[in-house]
């Protein structure tokens, strides 16, 4: 009796400081979150915020600035995923074959993972505004001398679109590598023996070989770039602005920025809180139906 | 057949070389340009510097700046990087150890509830959490905004659920015999863990460690919310954000701020290179 105190004790002692500290910061605010969407909280001290059901939530859907805002992060996502994986496999590609100093270039392509989103945002923001139009200048190529890049709302967001691949390929290349280095060589000999092309060969055995890779990495850029707010802070700041329906909203305040922006730029706590609670939901429902997919298309290959 | 694969080769050869050319671009406009003055960076943003001390008086003109505050910003960064990356591991290993070896219907419940932290994004929490920080410092006067210990305290509640996930699939792979035979010797619970177990859990340690280093010396929404841009404390990106954001830019001192930033993450990273990239890509996997 005595001992299965003691082990009692032991259990809750060691629990204790992970599960206090996770309860606090993350499962109470949690729950505070889904009572305060339904209230018109503001978040001033002494203030007793008052219940309005689902009002939050229904306003929501009829706001431009959010609708706008979902379209393009809905975009910059999609666009995301794909130039990811691209640049991504390709890198993986060339540094799992027999060329020199391969180690070397794999590191290369990882560094820019390593730098903060807020760093690397300011690099690229002095790259489009002053490093580009100065290579233009060097060879006389009008274009790229006047190309004003983060003032038009399209260019902005491929823009972007680019310094986030930059960041993030290297790191998906990894996952890449790791699985490549997992494809039988003996299955591509053979398959070499019996006349298979470079194609052939790609698409028959090595992509489905890397099947389980997919999933991964299309989850992993999938949640990263629709969560993205820090390139964005010192890349636009959400800039340059532009029309939607009739109303002026910000180009590349996606929806991490816009919660952020509706709570503490005008001051709407609770409205912005309603938002972070459907940023939540439609990221668990488009993340999981995508690992289902993926999974499904896996056992297919 | 033989010269067509050589020519294979050398071209898959020159793609890397020129990709890799790529990568590395912004870095090295970073460095040349960190050795400017504001004049020089305007006017030529592209060509070396005229002479490369003005790197040092840049450097400098960071350093001592009273409102950049970039000494105490990496003082700041250090601290709380270190004593973070401790305590995320040590607690998460001590509660998934007990989760693993205390077979209950609590046990499985409380993993569970540090599972559902892993889908939970920073956003839907970030507002009441800043809020229940107000409260409780006037309830208790214990200030958890704006406090070094408070933001520590921050990162260990968001980093334990990958932390505790990743012990408790680890220590389920430890023979229970091991500590069965020290109970037998008279080792006391807490001995067996820390004698036994913890140096055991070593690799999984540098793993967790090596993702959360980069994850929390980089970070910058979260501080900026716990310790708000321009206040007493900053961190290195808080510090960055703070006068990159203010005035005309200057990209001149950006560009060197950037450049002491990132120059100690990729020192790092040349130094442990094998350990970060295995520990980062079997991260994800799990």
């Amino acid at each position: 009796m005595k001992k299965q105190a003691k082990d009692k004790l032991v259990f809750w002692l060691f629990l204790a400081p992970a599960l206090i500290s996770f309860i606090v910061v993350v499962i109470l605010p949690f729950f505070m979150g889904l009572y305060y969407s339904m209230t018109d909280w503001t978040a001033i001290a002494g203030v007793k915020p008052n219940w309005v059901g689902l009002n939050n939530y229904k306003s929501m859907f009829s706001n431009l600035a959010f609708q706008y805002s979902f379209i393009r992060t809905f975009i910059f996502t999609l666009i995301s995923v794909i130039s990811i994986n691209l640049v991504s496999l390709t890198f993986a590609f060339l540094v799992t074959r027999e060329i020199k100093f391969k180690n070397f270039y794999r590191a290369g392509f990882f560094v820019p993972n390593l730098i903060g989103g807020l760093v690397l945002g300011y690099i690229w923001q002095f790259i489009f505004k002053s490093v580009i139009p100065a290579i233009g200048g060097l060879f006389g190529i009008n274009f790229l001398e006047e190309l004003l890049l983060l003032a038009d709302p399209t260019l902005t967001l491929f823009g972007l679109i680019l310094a986030f691949t930059w960041q993030y390929a290297g790191y998906i290349m990894m996952i890449y590598v790791a699985a490549l280095l997992n494809v039988p060589q003996e299955l591509l000999e053979a398959s070499e023996i019996d006349g298979a092309n470079f194609w052939q060969k790609l698409w028959n055995i090595t992509i489905p070989m890397i099947a389980q890779a997919f999933t991964i990495t299309s989850f992993l850029t999938l949640v990263t770039s629709f969560k993205q707010y820090d390139i964005i802070v010192a890349l636009t700041n959400g800039g340059p602005t532009d029309i939607y329906q009739g109303t002026v909203v910000n180009s590349t305040e996606l929806l991490a920025m816009h919660i952020y922006n509706v709570a503490f730029k005008y001051n709407n706590m609770a409205e912005g809180q309603a938002r972070a609670i459907i940023f939540f939901l439609v990221l668990s429902v488009v993340s999981i139906a995508q690992v289902y997919y993926n999974k499904k298309k896996e056992v297919e290959m | 057949m033989k010269s067509k694969k050589k020519f294979v080769k050398w071209s898959l050869t020159f793609i890397t070389l020129l990709l890799f050319l790529i990568t590395i671009f912004p870095f090295f406009i970073v460095v040349i340009n960190s050795a400017k003055s504001s004049l020089e960076i305007i006017t030529d943003p592209i060509s070396f510097p005229q002479k490369w001390s003005q790197l040092f008086t840049n450097i400098k003109t960071i350093w001592t700046s009273p409102s950049v505050k970039y000494a105490s910003s990496v003082y700041n960064s250090v601290i709380i990087t270190v004593f973070s990356l401790i305590f995320i591991s040590v607690f998460s290993a001590m509660a998934a150890w007990v989760l693993v070896r205390r077979k209950s219907r609590s046990s499985t419940i409380i993993f569970l509830i540090f599972i559902s932290g892993l889908i939970i994004p920073f956003q839907v929490v970030m507002f009441p959490l800043v809020s229940l920080f107000r409260n409780i410092y006037e309830v208790s006067g214990v200030k958890m905004l704006r406090t070094l210990y408070g933001m520590i305290f921050t990162y260990i509640g968001f980093g334990a659920p990958l932390a505790v996930f990743m012990f408790h699939g680890f220590i389920k792979s430890i023979p229970f015999e091991l500590e069965e035979a020290a109970l037998i010797d008279g080792c006391s619970k807490p001995q067996i863990f820390f004698m036994i177990i913890l140096p055991i859990l070593k690799p999984i340690f540098v793993t967790i460690s090596i993702l959360n280093a980069i994850w929390i010396w980089n970070d910058f929404l979260l501080p900026s919310l716990i310790l708000g841009i321009g206040q007493d404390v900053q961190t290195i990106p808080l510090a960055i954000a703070g006068f990159a954001g203010s005035f005309v830019k200057k990209w001149d001192l950006i560009m060197t701020a950037v450049l002491m930033a990132a120059a100690p993450i990729v020192v790092g990273f040349i130094i442990g290179q094998k350990h970060i990239i295995k520990g980062m890509v079997s991260g994800s996997i799990k």
